[in-house]
């Protein structure tokens, strides 16, 4: 195994036709702190670093769009916005994370209850195939339907159809006041049905995150704009109602975007309204979880040796209507249970039929992706 | 086979009352809301099912047959237009709600349903935000098809940002579920690479959207100004301080002029342009931010400012930017309308170079700006009686998207590649963007029966690609064998 560092876009793609024709196999690899996600596969032949595609190529600030290349750190990127009081709304937590890899895995934090999964924050895109092709879809502005998206595509996707050399993004104003409103409660649904009550409203929330840890959970609702401290009081008032013991303040209780400490982590989705239902399934497997939400999407660490976990997640996986993804765990976890969950057969089928066109040499990642891509 | 021998299948198949191929009938389906271009259809059917959906296409793709999916026909760059020679799919019979989730926020309806059904079935308490000035007849699966946005999108998003799930029928038949209630569905995703794809990738025949809570309060003003260039300045600083509207639209003097004889909204005939400023959200938020919204205006030397008292007044507002179109016929018998998009920064330069073709070529094009994200629609005003003048009117339209191009933008922000704009798409993708645009076409359609012609500039075929079978790099080493 060999780390290449290649510097422009023609490099990455010369190493990627070379690799194909040598049929080694290629991850990318940003800060790596996502590096064990996804289906376990071998070490690759070469590890593709996007550490030279580091150039922050502009920055819009009246448009509200950035230009960035795959390389770039998250962190830095917010800093140049932030000059502007603006943000790229994302706000997963690995600290050292690039936007490349962000994309990559379709990551995402706390903002993205009001401002969107990544995808929906990439205006433009621009790839290098495993044939040595680069191309772009989308542009440098916010809207814009002509082409096929192939930003969305790429986003989520995994590295398995080829490197993000660069990308388009949307900026939003950064709020330059907040206030946070908490309400906690010891019985997980009753949790669960405090922030519906909150979801419901058009509140316009910055973040609303639902957490359990330890025999306790918590609410917490998060406001910008011109109003905060107004707004999260509105807000405590309703988790007040719900049953929870309330607080407000000032600034950003700042959830973290994932439960921090051990424990395998898995990602948990459903429908809204099945909420209080899966936080009361995953606290009774003595999980730590936060998530978004109004959006039913959850992170859970869950505790106990291998066959603990395997356990969880077939119960999950039984029980709650949704999805269920073991992003890390250990590997022998991952052999028992497929780390993706299941996939309809006709979005596989097309899947399939697009990794053909997109990677033919079958280097790209190979083995890591849903419905075995 | 061909689509005679289609058409009799599907007839026989679905049953008389389901295909079309009366002369007369036929020719309700020439053209979608781009009436310049005609083409009368092989047949049309109207199926009402899923299942009937996927007879069609099969019977397409037994004959190789091509086909072309429409909704409402209200679309603005020849999407639908029909193959002559193939088949047309008229999905407007498909117009049940299938299921409504508030709690969860979501609402599954078939194609056919109209973009305003939508909101009013998750009334009062949702609705759905992209809103196309045609919301009350656009059909759902015609927005999804164009990825259709509206006046609110620069705060609110498109199309594509409140698309879950599809259940799709792709060009073999085959049944496709996309993505779904849940959000994060493993797999790639095939739902952001189908809306927007203009018909080209399959037929949806389910939609799952996201609703969103209604806001609060809204709080709305018109300013006008003596140019374009106060009225952008004060949008810029609106921009600035951190401020996201609802919606931002400007009109230039002509559209102006236009809109105001045929609504008498009370918008001054002489004003250089006008501003709608429109805030939604929390009350808290709405009046606070609205005092900032006049004062940017009047530090840009606003002539006039009127904050709505009332809904009537908001109405009033309103009426007029919602009579663009229609009021054209005011100043000309006809008119070319575009779709362009620029960095909203860039719009001086790009208004400037506008005013200038319409003295080269003598003709008047009004200006509507979906100012928050760059979306302009500048109508070419011409007269078709007099010889020459469609053709300089579509000559403007052509280096107005050169303009949009040169400053950065888009040929198209909601309106759709189409028919009318493939020949522009080289100018703004290489052949190898074009090439991989077309990988992904043939993923989903590999015979190239789905809306064929429309899109890319170049008819192209799929090629062979390797099966799913592919020998693993291991294997290749003599690592590991397969069994």
């Amino acid at each position: 195994m060999r780390t290449e560092t290649p510097g422009t876009y023609d490099d990455v793609a010369a190493l990627l036709r070379d690799c194909a024709a040598a049929g080694e196999v290629v991850r990318a690899r940003g800060a790596g702190t996502k590096w064990t996600w996804g289906a376990p596969v071998p070490g690759p032949g070469v590890v593709l670093s996007t550490a030279s595609l580091d150039r922050i190529v502009s920055h819009n600030a009246g448009d509200l769009t950035a230009v960035v290349e795959a390389g770039v750190r998250l962190a830095d990127l917010q800093a140049v916005a932030g000059e502007a009081g603006q943000m790229l709304a994302l706000d997963p937590v690995d600290g050292e994370a690039t936007v490349g890899g962000v994309l990559a895995t379709g990551d995402s934090g706390p903002l993205r209850n009001r401002y969107g999964a990544p995808r929906d924050l990439v205006l433009g895109m621009t790839v290098a195939l495993s044939d040595g092709t680069v191309a772009k879809s989308g542009g440098t502005v916010i809207k814009n339907v002509a082409g096929y998206d192939l930003g969305k595509l790429f986003t989520g996707s995994f590295g398995t159809l080829g490197i993000i050399l660069r990308t388009a993004l949307r900026l939003h104003p950064r709020p330059a006041h907040t206030a946070t409103a908490r309400g906690r409660g010891g019985d997980p649904a009753a949790v669960g049905r405090a922030a519906l009550a909150l979801a419901r409203l058009p509140i316009e929330a910055e973040a609303l995150e639902a957490t359990w840890d330890e025999g306790a959970g918590s609410v917490v609702a998060r406001f910008g704009g011109a109003a905060p401290t107004e707004r999260a009081e509105e807000a405590a008032g309703v988790l007040k109602e719900a049953g929870l013991e309330i607080e407000t303040r000032a600034g950003d209780a700042a959830p973290a975007s994932r439960p921090e400490g051990e424990g395998a982590l898995v990602r948990v989705t459903v429908a809204a309204r099945h909420l209080p239902e899966a936080l009361a399934h995953l606290a009774a497997h003595g999980a730590a979880v936060a998530g978004r939400a109004a959006h039913g999407a959850l992170w859970a660490r869950l505790p106990g040796g291998v066959d603990d976990v395997v356990a969880a997640v077939q119960e999950t996986r039984d029980r709650l209507p949704g999805t269920c993804v073991v992003l890390d765990a250990p590997v022998k976890v991952k052999e028992v249970v497929d780390a993706w969950g299941p996939v309809d057969d006709g979005a596989r089928r097309v899947m399939e039929r697009i990794k053909a066109r997109f990677d033919p040499a079958g280097i790209m990642a190979p083995g890591i992706f849903a419905g075995g891509i | 086979m061909d689509v005679t021998a289609v058409a009799a299948d599907l007839r026989e198949r679905l049953g008389p009352e389901r295909v079309v191929t009366a002369p007369a009938a036929l020719a309700t389906y020439e053209s979608d809301g781009l009436a310049r271009y005609r083409v009368t259809p092989g047949c049309v059917v109207l199926p009402e099912t899923t299942a009937e959906v996927v007879a069609v296409v099969r019977a397409c793709e037994r004959a190789g047959v091509p086909f072309v999916a429409r909704g409402s026909g209200t679309g603005l760059s020849g999407g639908a237009l029909p193959i002559a020679d193939g088949v047309l799919v008229a999905l407007a019979r498909m117009r049940s709600i299938r299921s409504v989730d508030l709690d969860s926020g979501r609402i599954v309806v078939e194609p056919g349903v109209t973009n305003v059904e939508v909101s009013r079935a998750v009334a009062p308490t949702h609705f759905y935000p992209p809103d196309p000035s045609s919301q009350i007849v656009c059909s759902i699966g015609g927005n999804v098809a164009e990825n259709s946005g509206g006046a609110h999108c620069f705060k609110y998003g498109f199309t594509t940002n409140y698309v879950t799930g599809l259940e799709v029928v792709l060009s073999d038949g085959e049944i496709a579920n996309l993505g779904g209630v849940e959000a994060d569905v493993p797999g790639y995703d095939l739902v952001g690479a189908f809306v927007g794809s203009e018909g080209t990738l399959g037929v949806a025949t389910a939609i799952t959207l996201r609703v969103v809570p209604v806001p609060e309060a809204w709080r709305t003003l018109v300013a006008y100004f003596d140019s374009t260039t106060d009225a952008g300045r004060t949008v810029s600083d609106v921009v600035a301080a951190g401020i996201v509207p609802g919606a931002i639209e400007m009109m230039d003097n002509a559209s102006i002029r236009a809109c105001e004889e045929a609504t008498g909204a009370g918008y001054p005939t002489d004003a250089g342009a006008a501003l709608i400023v429109e805030l939604d959200g929390p009350e808290s938020e709405c009046s606070t931010l609205i005092d900032r919204v006049v004062a940017l205006s009047e530090k840009n030397s606003a002539t006039g400012i009127r904050v709505a008292r009332d809904e009537a007044e908001r109405a009033l507002i309103w009426k007029a930017r919602k009579a663009a179109f229609a009021a054209m016929g005011r100043l000309a018998p006809n008119y070319y309308v575009q779709d362009g998009v620029i960095p909203r920064t860039r719009l001086p330069e790009v208004l400037g170079r506008i005013d200038e073709l319409q003295a080269t070529y003598g003709l008047t094009v009004a200006n509507v700006f979906h100012a928050g994200d760059g979306n302009l629609h500048p109508l070419i005003c011409y007269d078709a009686s007099t010889p020459g003048e469609a053709e300089r009117a579509e000559e403007v339209a052509g280096l107005i998207l050169d303009a949009c191009i040169d400053a950065g933008g888009s040929i198209t922000g909601e309106h759709g590649v189409g028919y009318d704009k493939k020949g522009f798409m080289p100018r703004m993708f290489s052949s190898d963007d074009l090439d991989v645009f077309q990988r992904l076409r043939c993923s989903f359609d590999p015979d190239q029966i789905a809306n064929p012609g429309k899109v890319m500039p170049t008819p192209r075929l799929c090629g062979e690609v390797p099966g799913p079978y592919r020998q693993h790099p291991l294997e290749a080493a003599g690592v590991a064998e397969r069994f």
